[in-house]
């Protein structure tokens, strides 16, 4: 009962707080009653799902496994529930709206990354498996070493997951409907633990299941409306997309000078191909790298498969998973490209700079537009949807870093195993709330932080660190507890200390420069002659900033004189100037279409001038906060490492490592164990069962 | 992890393991290779074979958006692939070394 009495606290804390703090959002005031309400009855579906499974959440398997009653089609929804974050749920549609090609380009590893997971790592870390990656590396190792190991990183890569996913989740909750960003924080933390204390594995699963459903019949709605008018055709519709006139004028303005020659057909069509957003390619690689073999190191997807009841089971929830995923990345094509067309890059770039209301725009716009009632019902939907998405992708993170701290370490570590089922339950349910309130503590304090370099810090240390000890233990012989030692704590922090020295992290110099670029304008530059193209002096003159390197340039042709830019004050003074012209303009009008000539032209000044106040702000805002500062945090004026993901160096390190570690040292129980540990894997011997009910 | 009631070493050795050990290794790294250079085409292509997928092929579709499509394409046929072979091949082999088990024969 007074379980009963806490979900219902906690739900009604949410929904009144949000009712309070609505402010500005991309929802109008007048239809956010709709957003509200479609929350409300996701909210009460999650409720009442963790209040069913908290009923049969008891023991640890059922609390970390759900009893491993969960069936294979049923791990797949929840696997697509668990990945698909909002990041690319709503921020691959953007990338596609803003970038064309390369937004898609980029949405292919994240489905490639299961082929890894379905022939290396389900079946095997299901055969093996407990309840976490601790077990499957503890099973021929030092457990006490390993399983320390295994959760340090496993805590790692949680709470950088979980942090880009709190700070995403709160700025996204603001922008789309207004709620501050501390309280959406709060709430969405609130919620996620009350499945996850609650209902354990079997609430979370079922969250993840629901959300995913409702994300994918979301996304095919809106598919069918953008795509049916050109009866389904794929050339018929592009060739609409690559004709709209803001799709063109958004490719000049990516492509600057060399937009000038060409036509707007050539423009539409440089839609279509690649170039415009991801420059490097091998940056490209090492970020395609670290997707394919980290999502395998994911410790929330790890911890999936031990949820079904048998291998056969593991095996087709990833086949399952791998149609969701791959069918809503494809659907993503036309809703990226949709809203290009439709809602038009500009606008959809003015509500949020990376794109990720898109999505949202495009429900809106489908529904009717801004002030139609059922536009807002599809805005609040999809809104609602976005919602659900944190919190299920969270709710998994927790239980996943929750298990580490409780299983391998409380209980593995500290107590050495000998702790009674009780205690283990408790002790799950008291770690899952530390985690939730560390989440809520860092994502509250990360406010305002550049926070997009912990994604695919996430990954890499997955793919450097938990991905190389996972593998070779299960394929390798020799592999031992050195080596596991050794190549995860190098691979985790390579992976970090790349990270730390690279483009992701926030320069304060280029910061500075940008907005005085902003306030005070450029300068003329002077015409240009052509030049040859340039070859890099060496490969690792790619990778890091060396003395003495030479990057690599194409060969550049003449360019004329560009004019000097005028800085913000002279942008405004000159804009507010038009002002009073306009306005008695109006007033003169003669004829009702001079007069709506006239309107619209004071209506797009008034636009520009609230762009540039907003960007002058903006710059003035970076110019207090970095001021009197010149480096990183790391103490650099400029990126060391060249690469935004450091997988290209980290992955092959944490393989080398391993490898080495094991070489070094002769471990005789791990290569006994290894007929054991080879034999199960293949054939399920001895595997956990699923428990009775 | 009680593992005294069986000889592994025994059961590892024995020829349907043997044989269930060779057939999965070559075919699951055959796949893997196969997936991770197919998939790695992409982004070398887009960024040096740049008028290849420039090229229209089907109205504005240009060979670009076909080949990435196509990845999704391979990677739904090499699930496709190995649940068939894992579902018809693999799991009959296990089940018989595990049938073998039990009854005593290993």
């Amino acid at each position: 009962m007074s379980m009963l009495n806490k979900l219902m606290l906690s739900a009604a804390a949410l929904g009144a707080s949000s009712a309070a703090f609505a402010g500005n959002g991309a929802v109008a005031d007048e239809f956010k009653w709709m957003t509200f309400t479609v929350f409300g009855v996701i909210i009460a579906i999650t409720m009442a799902i963790t209040f069913w499974a908290a009923r049969t959440t008891h023991t640890t398997s059922e609390f970390y496994a759900a009893g491993r009653s969960v069936s294979g089609i049923q791990n797949g929804w929840a696997i697509a529930g668990d990945y698909l974050s909002a990041a690319s749920f709503l921020g691959i549609a953007g990338l596609i709206s803003l970038y064309g090609y390369d937004g898609f380009m980029y949405s292919v590893g994240w489905l490639v990354a299961y082929i890894t997971v379905l022939l290396v790592i389900a079946e095997p870390c299901r055969n093996i498996g407990k309840y976490t990656m601790g077990d499957i590396l503890a099973f021929r190792n030092d457990p006490k070493k390993t399983k320390t190991v295994a959760a340090l990183s496993t805590i790692t890569v949680s709470t950088f997951y979980l942090t880009a996913q709190m700070v995403g989740g709160g700025v996204l909750i603001k922008t789309l409907i207004g709620i501050d960003y501390e309280i959406s924080v709060i709430g969405v933390g609130i919620l996620m633990l009350a499945y996850v204390v609650f209902g354990g594995m079997k609430a979370t699963t079922w969250v993840q299941i629901t959300k995913a459903v409702l994300l994918v019949t979301a996304s095919i709605i809106l598919v069918i409306m953008v795509w049916a008018p050109y009866g389904f055709s794929l050339p018929g519709y592009l060739q609409a997309v690559v004709g709209d006139a803001d799709v063109q004028k958004q490719v000049a303005k990516l492509l600057g000078d060399k937009a000038a020659t060409m036509t707007p057909e050539e423009l539409g069509q440089r839609f279509l191909e690649p170039g415009l957003f991801l420059k490097n390619p091998i940056d490209q690689i090492s970020l395609g790298l670290a997707l394919v073999l980290g999502t395998a190191g994911m410790p929330h997807i790890l911890m999936r498969f031990f949820t079904v009841p048998t291998a056969q089971a593991a095996r087709t929830s990833v086949i399952w998973a791998m149609g969701i995923i791959g069918g809503f990345y494809v659907l993503t094509l036309f809703l990226g490209t949709g809203a290009a067309m439709l809602v038009g890059p500009d606008k959809i770039a003015a509500v949020d700079a990376g794109g990720n209301m898109a999505g949202p725009l495009l429900a809106q716009f489908l529904g009717g537009g801004e002030n139609s009632l059922l536009g807002n019902f599809m805005l609040a939907f999809v809104a609602a949807v976005a919602f659900a998405t944190i919190v299920a992708v969270v709710a998994g993170l927790v239980l996943a870093a929750a298990s580490a701290m409780a299983h391998d370490i409380y209980v593995g570590v500290i107590r050495g195993d000998h702790a009674t089922p009780k205690e283990q339950v408790v002790a799950a349910r008291v770690a899952s709330v530390i985690v939730g309130v560390i989440a809520i503590t860092v994502g509250i304090l990360a406010k305002g932080q550049n926070v997009a370099h912990l994604v695919a810090l996430a990954f890499a240390v997955a793919a450097s660190s938990n991905l190389p000890a996972v593998f070779l233990t299960l394929y390798w012989k020799k592999c031992n507890t050195t080596g596991i030692i050794l190549g995860m704590i190098v691979g985790t922090v390579t992976a970090i200390g790349l990270v730390m020295i690279s483009p992701n992290m926030t320069y304060p110099k280029a910061v500075i420069a940008s907005a005085n670029k902003v306030l005070s304008g450029e300068p003329a530059v002077p015409a240009k002659e052509a030049a040859p193209a340039v070859e890099r002096s060496s490969f690792m003159c790619e990778l890091f900033a060396m003395e003495g390197c030479v990057l690599a340039k194409p060969a550049q042709a003449a360019a004329a004189e560009k004019p000097a830019k005028p800085g913000a004050a002279e942008k405004l003074a000159g804009l507010n100037a038009r002002l009073p012209t306009l306005e008695t303009d109006l007033a003169k009008a003669a004829t009702p279409e001079l007069k709506a000539t006239v309107e619209a032209d004071l209506a797009k000044v008034k636009k520009d001038i609230a762009a540039v106040e907003k960007a002058k702000a903006k710059a003035e805002g970076d110019l207090a906060k970095f001021e009197g500062q010149t480096t990183s945090i790391m103490g650099l004026e400029k990126p060391f490492f060249l690469l935004k993901n450091p997988g290209l160096i980290s992955i092959p390190l944490g393989f080398l490592l391993v490898i080495f570690g094991s070489l070094f040292t002769r471990d005789k129980r791990a290569e006994e164990m290894w007929d054991e540990l080879y034999v199960r894997q293949n054939t399920g011997i001895n595997a956990e069962a699923a428990s009775a009910h | 992890m009680s593992s005294s009631n069986f000889n592994w070493a025994v059961i590892d050795a024995d020829p349907k393991f043997q044989a269930l050990h060779r057939k999965k290794t070559f075919f699951l790294w055959g796949l893997m290779v196969f997936s991770i250079i197919y998939y790695f085409l992409l982004p070398i292509g887009a960024a040096y074979y740049q008028e290849l997928f420039k090229t229209k092929v089907w109205g504005v579709v240009n060979f670009g958006l076909l080949f990435a499509l196509s990845e999704f394409v391979v990677a739904w046929v090499i699930a496709f692939v190995y649940s068939k072979k894992a579902n018809a091949q693999f799991d009959a082999m296990a089940q018989e070394i595990i049938n073998d088990v039990n009854s005593g024969r290993i």
